[in-house]
């Protein structure tokens, strides 16, 4: 079916197709949208969905955390200083693993207090073993928390999936998407595989015991093993979300890469922005192409090698920054998969609190690409874009 | 316990051995012993409720011991008896 | 009456082998309120004393189904378990009836935990919230919390020179659970296992969320001898200090021991004589903290006459 959604509509419209057992939420901008048609569907009874309208984001991961285990599936919704305050528990849940899906509009983190978009709140979760898929646009939101519940309930992974999308632009921007039948979901998703659950009361089981130097460690190392696997899973159910859709994902979506010599590399929206510069910069005769880093958890880092060896110059897009570090996360990250390589990786840091990145920016990124693949010279490798 | 490898405990530090502490034997913390007087005693089972280690054994309603593997010589027992049925002495003493 | 030689028949739910310390309150509280219990229970453990010493890895002492999350969390945590439940029973997946627990230290109710207590209690989940109060942070080293009695000395509220220990009552919390006008809540103590058993039996009755604040005495934090307990926690009863009482569907009463000291049938004992008898209170004992200490009789005096009053009497 095509309808026109924004990106709120679209989240809550997808997880109605999910219909999960229990969405513990708490209102914050600007994924507020989201829940309050969400609420609205359960009022009407078009889903099984008991919803928990918490007292706090903390609150609110401690539920899903506790209904997750208790064996059933399991939804939430945030945004910044939600995520932020959701931290102690984010890791509680992925180290417990439970398959919750989460939707995080991205957003800036105070302070100063700012709704819009960047990517601090993500990034600040970066470590807690949460797979982070991001969005490019309403239709590649809706279709990552389809496919995520696959990822997270996956026994090979049985991890949290966080799916990404940017704030304000992409959750109050009404766009074309094609969307599923019911039926067709539900198909996708299968039923919930209980895991030793809680509510098995003649089996009983303990979670999260006191875990000292002589186990922490080797528990730690199973999580490490789920993200590893996860690569696999994650590219399987892309995959077979195209048969169904027409739509097929992967950790890397590469865009006019083929003969590249220099490539720009960003994630959630601004990845469209580029599509665009790199477009009219092709036209103008500059071998450039675009990475889009759709997956940034487990973080794809040999396909990244395979597709950006060779390259003269990388841009890097970071919409966050990380105080006192060499660059942004994603710079670091992705400097780090080239180890090795003679690739020029340079960082733009760019639209923090929802600064606008414009087509002509990328394109004066990728004019400075062409110099440094021309003369071999970096003048600096962290670059602040958009800043007064 | 011997030791497991990442690859074979499982996930989070999840137990599925309900209530396997039976295991760890908390008797050898105790400096002080309770005996428990058969005569005295009229099974009224005060130390039975009374006892944070479950360590008074109880069958059909009587007392018949304490179990020393997990006694950790509190001397509640000893203390809430009506009957004066229980002694603490010093572990060792006979 | 609770017939103990029943309840000895029934299956132990909280395994010995636990390293909770010798003395400790709160495996009594336990065991008693586990045997309470007719169906089965899933149980959240904020994090504490409780849970850190009955579940050591690879070991755990639960023959219940338990899951420990967080310090501050285990009100949400047992609200999500028991959402999941509601659901499962709706769509005809799970037919048996189950009751859900949480347990938190004060740390983790009083303090850390109120707000996710707050929230879960509003909401109206069906589960029992049981805090056993040891008064202090007794599992990281008898830190001051919000239920330290006045004058006791911790380690974040030492007694010094000029400082008499904590200067401040703590909060009444049940009271503060009261004004959520959920079906049932209450304060109790192991050393009358006939009232404790008794509410724990009424709390998993009522439909609703219901919570019990029960007193646990600590001998590493209260400083007495381990057989003292139960003794600590029946006079903390006896001088009023920690009233036996419920609040059923918006109706406050005196229960036991505190009934019938309210109604002349039992002697009130004497606060001082009750603190004299703990470590933690040894430094009010001079000359020059006598007005003080008197004060603190005096605020014990006053807190049961209200109580009293709202009781009825």
């Amino acid at each position: 079916m095509i309808q026109a959604l924004s990106g709120n509509t679209a989240v809550a419209y997808a997880m109605k197709q999910v219909n999960p057992d229990v969405v513990a939420v708490y209102p914050i901008t600007p994924q507020t949208v989201a829940m309050e048609r969400f609420a609205d569907y359960v009022a009407d009874g078009d889903v099984d969905t008991e919803l928990i309208m918490a007292d706090s984001e903390h609150s609110a991961m401690s539920c899903c955390i506790g209904a997750s285990l208790a064996g059933g599936r399991v939804m939430t919704s945030t945004a910044s200083a939600g995520l932020a305050l959701m931290w102690e528990v984010l890791y509680v849940a992925a180290s417990n693993r439970c398959p919750i899906v989460m939707n995080v509009m991205n957003r800036a983190l105070s302070a100063p207090i700012n709704i819009h978009c960047d990517h601090s709140d993500a990034m600040g979760a970066r470590d807690s073993s949460w797979i982070q898929i991001h969005a490019e646009n309403v239709q590649e939101a809706y279709d990552n928390i389809i496919q995520a519940v696959r990822i997270a309930e996956h026994e090979n992974v049985r991890l949290p999936v966080m799916t990404n999308m940017d704030g304000f632009t992409l959750s109050h921007a009404t766009e074309r998407l094609e969307t599923l039948d019911d039926q067709q979901v539900q198909k996708f998703i299968g039923k919930f595989k209980a895991i030793y659950p809680l509510l098995d009361v003649d089996n009983p089981v303990t979670y999260g015991p006191l875990d000292l130097y002589d186990y922490y460690f080797e528990h730690k190392r199973q999580q490490v093993e789920a993200m590893e696997l996860a690569y696999d899973v994650v590219k399987r159910i892309g995959q077979e979300y195209g048969k169904v859709t027409g739509r097929s994902f992967d950790m890397l979506h590469p865009f006019e890469m083929d003969d590249a010599e220099i490539a720009v590399l960003a994630l959630g929206s601004t990845s469209g922005t580029a599509r665009v510069a790199v477009r009219a910069m092709r036209q103008k005769g500059v071998k450039v192409g675009l990475v889009k880093l759709r997956v940034f958890r487990p973080f794809p880092k040999d396909g990244l090698k395979e597709m950006l060896k060779g390259m003269k110059a990388v841009a890097v897009m970071d919409r966050s920054d990380s105080y006192g570090a060499f660059g942004g996360p994603v710079f670091s990250e992705v400097r780090s998969a080239l180890l090795g390589e003679d690739v020029e990786v340079v960082n733009y840091i760019y639209g923090l609190g929802g600064r606008d990145i414009r087509q002509d920016q990328v394109e004066q990124v990728i004019t400075d690409m062409s110099t440094v693949a021309k003369t071999g010279k970096v003048k600096s490798y962290v670059n602040y874009l958009g800043v007064r | 316990m011997k030791e497991k490898g990442w690859k074979e405990c499982l996930w989070g530090g999840l137990i599925v051995d309900a209530g396997n502490s039976v295991l760890y034997k908390t008797g050898d913390w105790r400096s002080q012993k309770p005996i428990r007087d058969e005569k005295k005693c009229t099974d009224c089972l005060q130390c039975w409720i009374m006892c944070p280690d479950a360590a008074i054994k109880v069958k059909d309603g009587k007392v018949v011991g304490i179990d020393y593997d997990y006694c950790k010589g509190c001397g509640i027992c000893s203390k809430v008896c009506p009957f004066d049925a229980i002694e603490m002495k010093e572990e060792g003493e006979q | 009456m609770v017939s103990l030689k029943k309840l000895s028949e029934k299956e132990e739910l909280l395994a010995p082998g636990h390293r909770l310390c010798a003395g400790c309150g709160a495996s009594i509280i336990v065991r008693q309120v586990l045997l309470a219990a007719e169906d089965p229970v899933v149980i959240a453990n904020a994090t504490g004393c409780l849970e850190v010493a009955t579940t050591i890895y690879p070991y755990t002492a639960w023959r219940v189904p338990w899951i420990h999350s967080a310090f501050e969390n285990a009100a949400a945590t047992i609200a999500g378990v028991e959402t999941m439940y509601q659901v499962k029973k709706r769509k005809g997946e799970i037919t048996r009836d189950i009751k859900f627990l949480a347990f938190g230290g004060d740390g983790g109710t009083y303090d850390i935990g109120i707000q996710a207590l707050s929230g879960a209690l509003e909401r109206g989940h069906d589960i029992l919230y049981i805090c056993y109060n040891n008064g202090a942070y007794m599992n990281t080293g008898i830190q001051r919390s919000s239920a330290t009695p006045k004058g006791a000395s911790t380690t974040t509220s030492p007694a010094g020179k000029v400082i008499p220990g904590k200067r401040r009552f703590p909060k009444d919390l049940t009271a503060i659970v009261a004004a959520h006008n959920i079906p049932y809540c209450g304060q109790t103590s192991p050393s009358f296992y006939n009232d404790l058993i008794g509410k724990v039996q009424k709390a998993l009755s009522a439909e609703g969320p219901t919570f019990l604040n029960i007193i646990s005495p600590c001998p590493r934090g209260w400083r007495h001898e381990t057989d003292q307990s139960i003794a600590m926690a029946e006079e903390a009863v006896t001088c009023c200090f920690w009233p036996l009482y419920e609040v059923e569907n918006g109706e406050w009463r005196l229960t036991g021991y505190s009934k019938q000291i309210a109604e002349g049938k039992k002697e009130k004992t004497s606060v001082i004589d009750w603190m004299r008898k703990q470590g933690r209170f040894r430094h009010l004992f001079t000359d020059a903290r006598k007005p003080f200490l008197d004060s603190i009789q005096e605020e014990v005096e006053r807190e049961w006459e209200n109580l009293k009053k709202r009781c009825g009497y």
